[in-house]
């Protein structure tokens, strides 16, 4: 029997105000799948969205939904995950939303470690605004603020996750809804940030300015420039240069978590506990 | 409130006490001089009561997770001084369009920019009426005495929840520093006024969160209960969905408006010092003043009688809304009048809105120090 995912939507807002053909669908259902498989009640968990195609995420599923300023999703949900930290917390974000204007508080999520999953659709431009330069688009290709090739620099956003803290580093694309629904299920399992990186596709206000207006030239470019993770580690750095590693990219398990080393803190105000030292932390300085 | 104990405490302190008092679990901020002694004590007071504090990157993040915490169905606060109220105001105004409560202390430094990091000013008192863009009324209180430290920040916590919006505590540096004796309610009287937020028992299926009067706020109840509701910044429908329908667009913002105006007699506080005996006579003086410059005005008002001067002081406590009515109502009677603020006219200028009279005097310094008794007095005999 085809999966149900009308328990997880709020159908009346069906369609979606997507483009046909985009990924952040596939993203979506991934999601729900990755939801109903963990088994958690709707009202355990608040979905924060932030501004551009991604910020609508949150309007679609049926749950505590918060759709912020831009850039903000992580400094909202970190308010609301703190303050109930027996609740499930995920932000879903752009990559302008959670690179640029964002950036700072997407450091410092990871670099905090609070138990939120996080989720980049990456799409490589600002699709929603009608193509304007993103901090993780490919310098050369078209943008309207950039006509005649865009010169500023790209990075890769979980290699910033990774040196920021983030206990949980993955990126898996729209070209394999089945990987993302793992990923964001291995993410929201694992107790700190989880920073999943989903690229997807928009070859309306990408694509078609820079050769590959079909959703399906879109998707194959996304898939020419990713590679598995295991194939990754085998190339040389020049063969890496200019390609993705898709999976899991980083995981400890061993680093504390935000929410329960505020416990501690209570638990020290509280005279049940002597003050934290050094000693409480795996990593010394 | 009645004032029936005494401390020996900073203004900065004790809105910081104020605010744990008045039901507060959730603190996030960012070092501001010289609003920062609240996050120091408010991040030891609140893990002792299972609460949490976090310092955040910046101000920006610091007013979000508030905001969070508020959605969330906490009482939160969040404290910052000139340039943090800047860095927040887009989030405030979230916050009002979304009708999310919480207080925001703001110890008034110099401006603009960094301006006088450690030194007083009252230049932040147009900023705090609308300190983002769009249509909205901002409520903001002014203390002008230790013990409103106190009083004002427990106001705030209960008008935040009965008007479902942020509620502005001024403070300024004079006030935040100054060390010494107040007269505070216990924290009995303080725990039995607390009034919160109303909250939707009924059905999940019948809830309608933005779906009230005009004149009302919003029924915000509290997540992970079973009422999934949406929050957005954008012009939003019953449930919270974006929408951009024509009606509905007019009547929200409307709404954000009439609330808080239809309902100002509950917010409206002000002090009358030595006004009683004024009745319009000649040579009578009004000084409008509110803050740490109402202690000055006090002191010069005691100089100013004693040598034959009939003055009195009118002191907003409720800043905005403004009491224009209760402003007409003095200016209207009395000829000489002196608004004594520091800044240029921030305030003066809404006096002269209210009394609809330009001839309103004013004595303002900018300059990082506080205004003498000695300094109003020779005003007002130079003036009038």
């Amino acid at each position: 029997m085809a999966f149900n995912y009308d328990k997880y939507l709020r159908v009346e807002k069906m369609p979606t105000l997507w483009c046909w053909g985009c990924g952040d669908g596939v993203i979506l259902k991934s999601f729900i799948r990755a939801i109903d498989k963990l088994g958690i009640d709707k009202d355990d968990m608040c979905l924060v969205s932030g501004i551009g195609c991604s910020g609508r995420f949150s309007s679609y599923v049926d749950m505590n939904t918060v759709h912020t300023t831009h850039g903000r999703t992580i400094a909202y949900a970190t308010g609301i995950k703190l303050a109930n930290p027996d609740k499930y917390v995920v932000c879903v974000a752009g990559d302008g939303d959670a690179l640029a204007i964002g950036g700072n508080h997407t450091i410092h999520g990871c670099r905090r470690n609070i138990d939120i999953t996080f989720i980049l659709i990456n799409n490589f431009i600002y699709g929603l605004t009608n193509s304007q330069t993103s901090p993780t688009t490919p310098q050369g290709f078209w943008t309207v603020s950039q006509k005649a090739g865009n010169i500023d620099p790209t990075f890769d956003a979980c290699k910033l996750a990774i040196a920021s803290g983030a206990s949980f580093v993955g990126r898996e694309t729209v070209n394999s809804p089945k990987k993302i629904e793992k990923l964001i299920t291995q993410g929201i399992e694992h107790k700190g940030f989880s920073f999943v990186e989903i690229n997807s596709n928009c070859h309306i206000n990408l694509g078609r300015k820079n050769k590959m207006a079909s959703a399906m030239a879109n998707l194959d470019w996304i898939d020419s420039i990713t590679v598995s993770k295991k194939k990754y580690d085998t190339l040389s750095p020049e063969e890496q240069l200019n390609l993705l590693p898709t999976g899991v990219l980083h995981q400890n398990k061993e680093v504390a978590e935000y929410c329960e080393m505020y416990a501690e803190i209570q638990k020290a105000h509280q005279g049940e506990r002597a003050k934290i030292t050094q000693d409480d932390f795996a990593k010394k300085i | 409130m009645s004032a029936t104990r005494e401390v020996i405490s900073t203004g900065n302190e004790l809105a910081a006490i104020a605010a744990v008092d008045a039901g507060c679990t959730f603190f996030g901020g960012y070092p501001l001089t010289p609003s920062s002694e609240v996050m120091h004590v408010i991040s030891d007071l609140l893990p002792k009561i299972g609460g949490a504090s976090i310092q955040m990157e910046d101000e920006i993040a610091g007013i979000c997770c508030v905001i969070g915490a508020g959605m969330s169905g906490k009482r939160a606060l969040t404290a910052t001084s000139g340039p943090g109220m800047s860095l927040k105001a887009e989030n405030l105004g979230l916050a009002q369009m979304a009708e999310v409560p919480l207080v925001c202390i703001n110890v008034m430094r110099g401006g603009p920019s960094t301006g006088l990091p450690t030194r007083v000013s009252q230049g932040d008192i147009k900023q705090a009426s609308n300190p983002s863009h769009g249509d909205y009324r901002s409520i903001t209180l002014c203390a002008g005495n230790l013990a409103e430290c106190y009083t004002e920040t427990v106001r705030a916590f209960n008008l935040a929840d009965r008007f479902m919006q942020p509620v502005i505590v001024l403070l300024d540096e004079t006030i935040g520093h100054m060390h010494g004796k107040a007269m505070l309610p216990t924290v009995e009287e303080v725990k039995d006024g607390i009034v919160l937020r109303k909250t939707f028992d009924g059905a999940p299926e019948d809830y309608k969160p933005y779906e009230c009067e005009p004149t009302a706020p919003a029924v915000l109840n509290p997540m992970f209960e079973g009422y999934r509701y949406h929050y957005t910044g954008l012009h939003h429908d019953a449930m919270g969905f974006p929408t951009e329908e024509i009606e509905t667009c007019r009547k929200l913002i409307q709404r954000l408006e009439d609330k808080v105006m239809a309902h100002q007699d509950e917010i409206e506080l002000n002090e009358e010092f030595m006004c009683d005996d004024l009745t319009g006579e000649e040579g009578e003086v009004l000084i409008i003043a509110y803050g740490s410059v109402s202690l000055a005005a006090k002191e010069a008002i005691r100089h100013l009688r004693a040598d034959g001067i009939k003055a009195g002081l009118f002191r907003p406590i409720t800043i905005w809304p403004s009491p224009a009515n209760k402003i007409k109502e003095f200016t209207d009677k009395i000829k000489n009048v002196l608004c004594v603020e520091l800044n240029i006219r921030q305030y003066t200028e809404e006096i002269e809105r209210a009394s609809s009279r330009l001839d309103i005097e004013g004595l303002y310094k900018v300059n990082g120090r506080a205004i003498s008794p000695h300094e109003i007095v020779s005003k007002v005999k130079e003036v009038f």
